[in-house]
């Protein structure tokens, strides 16, 4: 053959490929092994979840946010317990606030781990997986003992969390606190410097500040691309204005930086959950209002009153005055935040929900354009998505 | 903070006096900006651009759906000013006939939301580069989010075992969805819908 002619062609990847992390279909418009076109096929695991929340009550559509991003689920909850309690006008008590400072952080190292972990094991080193997973495992044992679910806590109520802590379990987290440290160093032996590693992130999918904010980056993803930025800090919820943490910002927006901003952020979790876990405060962990939190069992074995009110809250549930409301929070992906309608029912009227992994596979096309086709599966890991958010 | 939105609002108001149909700051201390649909491009430049506003981030589109009301959807935007550390939501009427300029000239992250308030609520962008349907199957039909759309859908999908494929047949539930009115006159906070039924009036 004289000259071999080379053609443009489609390759399918997915959805059901590993590293596609769920079902995400790509189709890649290749020249050669160069891709020209990435384009993403979403909503193979679209359940609806915002028009079900228009047909549930608040207290209802809580554990459909733990099916959204189902790695870090009580950080979803939490935007949507805001929202709500923004609406209604409460105020949680100190405690609970604490509490869900804590657990946020508990599922940002959650998410954080499987991240970095499966992003490694994309581009080929399976030891970190198999160490961070078993560190995941304590953590869902806690969130297990806190709310007796390991994945889908449905913790997270409007007006507190749903019951306190066992005894015993804050002592256990903050043994673990003090053991994580060791393993996480353990796992950046392995990774920071590995040639292998590096070769296959350092400058692939680099994005400059403006594609950072044209493509609306929230999160890890932004603070990679040099954006101090960081909703704890800018517009702090819960107790977050009382912790001391900082706030790891990359240089570069490559891939690389995006893992070390991840690493770095998990070390600064733990210093806000040990800090929690030192100034915890007593008391309630519901708002002291039956018209929105239920009365505890034995009160209702002996008031009428609190018989009632029980059977109202779980019959028709709450009534959320009318108005709307953004409430947004740094969750472990970037800004997760819901839009909440409210029309005076116990029900909401629209729950817009804006998932930060959406935005940020909408960029896959932008990042990868150009690259080899190695490098979209170095490029997907490294923008950390889930599937459950963005399809709802 | 209320009161700075509260200028930021009448800055805005000042600044497109054809373009802005109101601002309105709520009582959880959001800025709510109210433009005419065909000049929204240009409020939304304003809002990026403006040496005062600095909106360089869009966060969501999404739309609503009001079916008594003429128009009857609403497209709203939210914008995040990092540099000033302000929100803005940016509302819009739209029906179904008239397209909405797109904002992704603008925004590039404007592209996908755009994408979905088109496939869940039907409302068309012009000037979109890519306008498909996005979160429903391929070859869905009708638009998922609108009121009038039935929660059960209108197909569902098997498995046929013997064309060796999927195939989608009319949703046959051996129970009707239950949606139980549970709107009482019970108290609660503020004047309730549902009050009215204490006093006979149903």
């Amino acid at each position: 053959m004289a000259e071999a002619q080379i053609q443009s062609y489609n390759i399918n990847f997915g959805p059901q490929h590993p590293a596609a992390h769920g079902v995400l279909r790509l189709i890649l418009e290749m020249s050669g092994e160069v891709v020209e076109r990435a384009d993403p096929h979403i909503g193979l695991l679209h359940r609806g979840t915002e028009k079900l929340i228009e047909h549930k009550t608040y207290t209802q559509a809580i554990p459909y946010f733990d099916r959204l991003d189902y790695v870090g689920t009580m950080n979803q909850e939490h935007a949507f317990v805001l929202a709500a309690e923004r609406l209604l006008g409460i105020e949680v008590p100190e405690r609970a606030k604490y509490i869900r400072t804590l657990y946020c952080e508990i599922g940002r190292i959650l998410n954080h781990i499987l991240n970095v972990t499966s992003f490694v094991l994309d581009v080929g080193g399976m030891t970190p997986l198999l160490w961070g997973f078993e560190e995941r495992e304590k953590l869902m044992e806690f969130y297990e003992r806190a709310s007796g679910a390991r994945l889908h806590a449905n913790y997270f109520r409007v007006g507190g969390v749903a019951a306190d802590l066992p005894a015993g379990l804050l002592e256990d987290i903050a043994a673990w606190c003090e053991s994580f440290p060791k393993v996480l160093d353990d796992m950046r032996v392995l990774v920071d410097e590995n040639r292998i590693f590096k070769q296959r992130t350092v400058d692939i999918g680099t994005v400059s500040p403006e594609q950072a904010l044209d493509w609306g980056f929230t999160g890890p993803n932004l603070r990679a691309s040099g954006f101090a930025w960081d909703l704890r800090k800018a517009q702090p919820y819960e107790v977050y204005d009382r912790m001391d943490f900082d706030i790891p910002v990359g240089k570069n927006g490559d891939g690389y930086d995006r893992y070390l901003v991840r690493v770095i952020e998990m070390q600064e979790s733990i210093k806000i959950m040990k800090q929690c876990i030192e100034k915890m405060p007593g008391g309630p962990v519901k708002v002291d209002d039956r018209k929105v939190a239920p009365p505890p069992r034995g009160e209702m074995k002996r008031s009428m009153e609190a018989l009632i009110h029980h059977f109202k809250l779980f019959t028709e549930g709450f009534h959320v005055p009318a108005g709307e409301v953004y409430a947004a929070v740094e969750a472990p992906k970037g800004e997760f935040a819901v839009y909440l309608i409210a029309d005076g029912t116990s029900k909401p009227y629209r729950c817009k929900i804006r998932p930060p992994g959406y935005v940020h596979l909408q960029a896959l096309d932008m990042l990868s354009k150009g690259h080899m086709l190695a490098d979209v599966v170095a490029n997907i890991g490294s923008i950390d998505i889930v599937f459950g958010e963005i399809d709802r | 903070m209320t009161h700075a939105l509260k200028d930021l609002g009448d800055y805005i108001a000042a600044a497109l006096p054809n373009d802005v149909l109101g601002t309105e700051v709520n009582r959880c201390g959001e800025l709510t900006v109210t433009a005419r649909t065909p000049a929204i491009l240009k409020v939304l430049a304003f809002l990026k651009d403006d040496a005062g506003c600095l909106f360089k981030q869009l966060m969501d589109v999404c739309g609503v759906d009001w079916p008594g009301r003429e128009p009857r959807f609403d497209v709203v935007y939210h914008l995040l000013s990092m540099k000033h550390n302000q929100r803005v939501r940016v509302k819009a009427a739209a029906d179904e006939d008239t397209p909405v300029p797109s904002a992704t000239a603008l925004f590039s992250s404007a592209g996908w939301f755009e994408r979905e308030v088109w496939d869940m609520y039907g409302v068309p962008f012009s000037g979109h580069p890519d306008l498909r349907r996005i979160l429903t199957d391929y070859g869905f039909e009708g638009h998922p989010l609108r009121k009038d759309f039935p929660l059960t859908g209108y197909v569902e999908m098997r498995y046929d075992d013997e064309q060796k494929r999927v195939v989608y047949e009319p949703v046959k539930l051996t129970q009707d969805y239950r949606s139980f009115d549970f709107q009482s006159p019970w108290e609660g906070p503020g004047l309730l819908p549902g009050d009215e039924k204490a006093e006979g009036k149903r």
